[in-house]
């Protein structure tokens, strides 16, 4: 049995190599068109690394490329996947385990291309497939920047996947499938603004890498764009993030997605899970014009097909019921009997996103983690909601998960309690 | 008009909860467990006692717990966002609480091991190079300011298991870690020991730590700025 189980590896390592082939012969680099003495003498200048310092607070390198107490960029977080660890490296000026001898170059090739100092294919963990549209001016201020930071002599580990993903060639078929590698081209028939917004959420914010489903292969082809997706391995759900019609974000206006990333908190929730870091490290300090600017691109997704919502393979009123027992005893002093919770203090759950999302896993870990909105310059003492693992049974969760998930106008799927179980020890960060 | 206004208005916040703008009300995620005035669990077990501590220990405990020195998922979760500023207030807070101290159960354990307890901690084992607990947690074990811990009123559960995460490194503080060191010095049947005779220890009545310089740490601490000798 085993070894008939086993064809199917140099089966598909016979579709990698001609798939890389393909691929090889039908790619050409693309190169960034800036004369070399050009890049040099902005590499130099104080105003493009001031420049790339934001630029590289907005893509959020930071949060990868740092590991908890350590050093700033200096590597080391393991990005964890559904094929096997992935750290991240040292990208300090450091010459010897960061970036220190890399040229322009080296880094564009990275960047735009998804390939390594020494030609290797880079695994998607690090998000190429959108930084790619970064424009080569950009790319240049982000260079400067790492550049400019203080070395730090830690070495990078290598990663530590499965086979046949540690075969890097297994990467000529990934990409052929899933990365188009090219500059943002601006919409003429959109708005400056527009365009920014496009710009930014597509390429250095790389909101999709998230916010989008990825299939078995982890690759995000054939979905529509932020249109909501469950995180492998770390299992939190990123929303839809349209704001029309059936979407993640409906009816959140301008000001409620400026907020968000601004503070952390807007009319209609609050930012958590991984988002709370995204806000903490990256979008708080992202410009007025810049967050007014993803507001406005974010407005245009388009509306989304109405969801048929799938019967409970069980009756869930009961469950229900028991949750609205608990939601009066546990929850309703701070967000109200009627979900609508207090502004600028503790979000509303009627209407909210992430007590809707299709998994339910959301609500699930909010209510087992609770925890502080995130801390910002707006909002430098945030409240804090009590992690309930301590107190509730998975089955108590379960039940005022779903009732939240059906109160007030929610209509959302029920949560049963193997899933809270599940949830319950899924890794934190 | 203006009753109109009012009344339309006192109707539309009926229903909206009313929240004190305090910083224990801020803070819910962490009293859920440790207690409002940081009087810890009921039950005494794993969320420890917070009044009262040094200001400048459970600062570090909270930095420590985003640094990931002290590895416990929760309390990393919580605290991972978190400022240096929010994080004093916070410290300030616990150690300004001043509760009665709750006693908790202690397993019955022979004579002889409550006596090795009481031994390392007032005296230390030289063969082992264990300075007493004394020595830095001061005479009362209420602690020294401004970032050694009391070790009187905690639960049994409580000390053997910092003492156990000090030896398996998911408890750790700045170099050189002097309490690994100890903790690792330390014969296993000692953790008990020591745990236990600690925990069965009536609190007594000025349970404030000492001062700063009431103690000559035995070996080298970087939570004391590297004070202390190199035993």
């Amino acid at each position: 049995m085993k070894s008939v189980r086993l064809l199917w590896v140099p089966m598909v390592l016979l579709v990698v190599v001609l798939a890389g082939w393909w691929w090889h012969a039908h790619t050409t680099e693309q190169s960034t068109l800036i004369a070399t003495q050009d890049v040099s003498a902005m590499l130099k200048d104080p105003a493009v690394i001031a420049k790339g310092r934001y630029l590289a607070t907005v893509s959020d390198c930071m949060s990868c490329h740092t590991q908890q107490g350590g050093e700033p960029y200096a590597g080391g977080r393991v990005i964890p996947t559904p094929f096997g660890n992935i750290p991240a490296p040292n990208i300090t000026s450091d010459p010897e385990h960061g970036v220190g001898r890399w040229s322009f170059d080296d880094f564009w090739r990275a960047l735009h291309s998804g390939i390594g100092r020494s030609g290797e294919r880079l695994y998607p963990a690090f998000p190429y497939t959108s930084f790619t549209k970064t424009t080569p001016e950009d790319a240049i201020a982000i260079f400067a920047y790492l550049q400019s930071l203080p070395p730090a002599a830690q070495a990078s580990e290598p990663p530590g996947l499965n086979f046949p993903y540690n075969v890097r060639s297994t990467l000529n078929a990934w990409r052929a499938l899933y990365f188009k590698p090219g500059v943002y081209k601006p919409d003429p028939a959109q708005s400056a603004e527009w365009n920014r917004g496009a710009y930014l959420v597509q390429g250095l914010g790389h909101c999709d890498e998230c916010h989008a489903q990825r299939d078995a292969l982890g690759g995000l082809q054939g979905n529509a764009p932020l249109s909501g997706g469950q995180i492998p391995v770390q299992d939190w759900y990123a929303p839809d993030l349209s704001t029309q019609a059936n979407g993640g974000l409906q009816g959140w206006t301008q000001q409620d997605i400026v907020d968000l990333l601004k503070t952390g908190q807007s009319s209609k929730g609050t930012a958590f899970g991984p988002m709370a870091n995204v806000v903490g490290s990256s979008t708080q300090y992202l410009h007025d014009d810049d967050l007014r600017a993803i507001a406005i691109y974010l407005q245009s997704l388009p509306a989304r097909a109405k969801l048929v919502p799938v019967a409970a393979s069980f009756d869930s009123k009961a469950l229900a019921d028991h949750g609205h027992d608990i939601y009066v005893k546990r929850c309703a002093d701070c967000h109200g009997e009627n979900g609508a919770g207090l502004a600028n203090v503790y979000p509303p759950l009627d209407g909210n996103s992430s007590v809707l999302e299709p998994s339910g896993i959301n609500a699930a870990r909010a209510v087992l983690l609770g925890g502080f909105a995130p801390l910002t310059q707006g909002n430098p003492r945030p409240y804090s909601m009590p992690p309930y693992a301590q107190q509730l049974s998975d089955a108590d969760v379960a039940a005022v998960v779903t009732y939240i998930r059906q109160a007030w106008s929610n209509h959302a799927p029920a949560v049963e309690e193997r899933d809270v179980a599940a949830y319950r020890h899924t890794p934190i960060d | 008009m203006l009753p109109l206004a009012l009344l339309l208005g006192g109707l539309a916040h009926a229903d909206a909860p009313s929240v004190p703008d305090t910083l224990q009300q801020r803070i819910a995620a962490c009293t859920t467990c440790h207690g409002v005035h940081g009087e810890g669990a009921q039950n005494g077990d794993l969320f420890p006692r917070l009044a009262g501590k040094p200001v400048a220990y459970l600062t570090l405990q909270l930095q420590n717990f985003q640094r990931g020195l002290r590895k416990y998922a929760p309390m990393e979760y919580t605290v991972r966002q978190l400022s240096p500023e929010y994080m004093h207030e916070i410290a300030e807070y616990f150690a300004a609480q001043q509760v009665p101290y709750q006693s908790s159960g202690v397993p019955n354990l022979a004579p002889s091991v409550l006596q090795r307890g009481q031994q390392v901690v007032t005296s230390g084992d030289p063969s082992r190079q264990v300075p007493p607990c004394q020595a830095c947690h001061g005479k009362q074990l209420t602690g020294t300011q401004p970032s050694v811990p009391g070790l009187v009123g905690l639960p049994y559960d409580y000390i053997s298991a910092q003492l156990g995460s000090w030896r398996t490194g998911t408890r750790g503080s700045k170099a050189p870690d002097c309490m690994s060191e100890i903790a690792n010095r330390l014969a296993p049947t000692d953790i008990t020991a020591v745990a236990a005779w600690l925990a069965s220890q009536s609190v007594p009545a000025d349970v404030h730590p000492q001062a700063a310089n009431a103690i000559t740490p035995p070996l080298r601490c970087g939570v004391l700025d590297s004070q202390g000798g190199g035993a």
